[in-house]
């Protein structure tokens, strides 16, 4: 095995891409279609029962959010989750359960560090940034809508 | 065979949208962390422009489930609170129509990891 110290950063990242080895990528991406479309059905059969007990559209939404992180959470603390991020990849990451799971798998792994520090400081190691750029965002969009709206003077 | 439909249109939005977060983590090597931030950044851009709403009005529960329907949740809290209340509603809105999402993450996931036993990799 060549495992010269000497190598320079480009020969070292040259090195790993070699010994790495190639996922299928038409596997990869067929899973996650399939494991990201189902679990939007799945959100789909929430909102549909919840408005067949007369709670609004909008409402129904949020119904269908709680219970997906509440489902995400808890498939993460039983171990479940991390199994299905496995074959599923960004079928499993980009819906709102992967949100979930990107909270809860952290804060499990540093408990150990104590309930404050550990545990509370580490939950938003990963929803941290999506929550800071999430919001951000967001009132940049509030403040030019806001902008244009004085301007067009609607 | 209207719901059958229905689900289906649901199944292929919501397959696409993570179909092309695989293509990134494949081609580019973006972390997951930074995979959400993106679809999250590009829901509230899409959606403050007009672009998401078409897609959830055709996949329903398949817009909104990825976490670019938690973006696009964001900027059409921002839009709806600043027409009701003016400035202030800059600052209110967005938050305001993510606080369910936000805080069942919050308790769930501190639940969850309170009875949770860390696991040796």
């Amino acid at each position: 095995m060549n495992t010269n110290v000497n190598m320079t950063n480009k020969e070292y990242a040259d090195y790993v891409d070699k010994k790495a080895k190639n996922s299928p990528i038409f596997k990869d991406l067929l899973l996650a279609f399939i494991v990201g479309g189902i679990i939007c059905m799945i959100g789909q059969f929430i909102i549909d029962i919840s408005m067949k007990f007369g709670i609004s559209q909008d409402d129904s939404k949020i119904v269908c959010c709680i219970i997906l992180i509440f489902l995400g959470a808890f498939l993460t603390s039983i171990n479940l989750y991390s199994k299905l991020g496995k074959f599923a990849g960004a079928g499993s990451i980009i819906p709102i359960t992967g949100f979930s799971n990107s909270i809860v798998a952290p804060a499990i792994e540093f408990k150990t560090e104590g309930y404050i520090l550990g545990l509370g400081a580490n939950m938003f190691k990963i929803a941290g940034p999506v929550l800071v750029y999430g919001i951000s965002s967001s009132v940049a969009v509030g403040f030019i809508y806001w902008i244009i709206k004085i301007i067009g003077g609607v | 065979m209207d719901i059958f439909i229905e689900y289906l249109k649901v199944f292929v939005t919501g397959g696409l949208i993570c179909l092309i977060g695989q293509i990134l983590i494949d081609k580019t090597k973006i972390t997951p962390a930074r995979i959400l931030v993106i679809f999250l950044t590009m829901g509230v851009i899409l959606s403050a422009i007009g672009l998401y709403q078409p897609l959830i009005d055709f996949g329903g529960a398949g817009a909104t489930v990825p976490i670019s329907g938690f973006g696009s949740n964001l900027a059409q809290g921002v839009i709806k609170e600043v027409d009701n209340i003016g400035f202030l509603g800059i600052f209110t809105g967005g938050v305001k129509a993510a606080s369910a999402g936000i805080s069942a993450a919050i308790v769930f996931g501190f639940l969850a990891s309170l009875f949770a036993k860390p696991t040796i990799k």
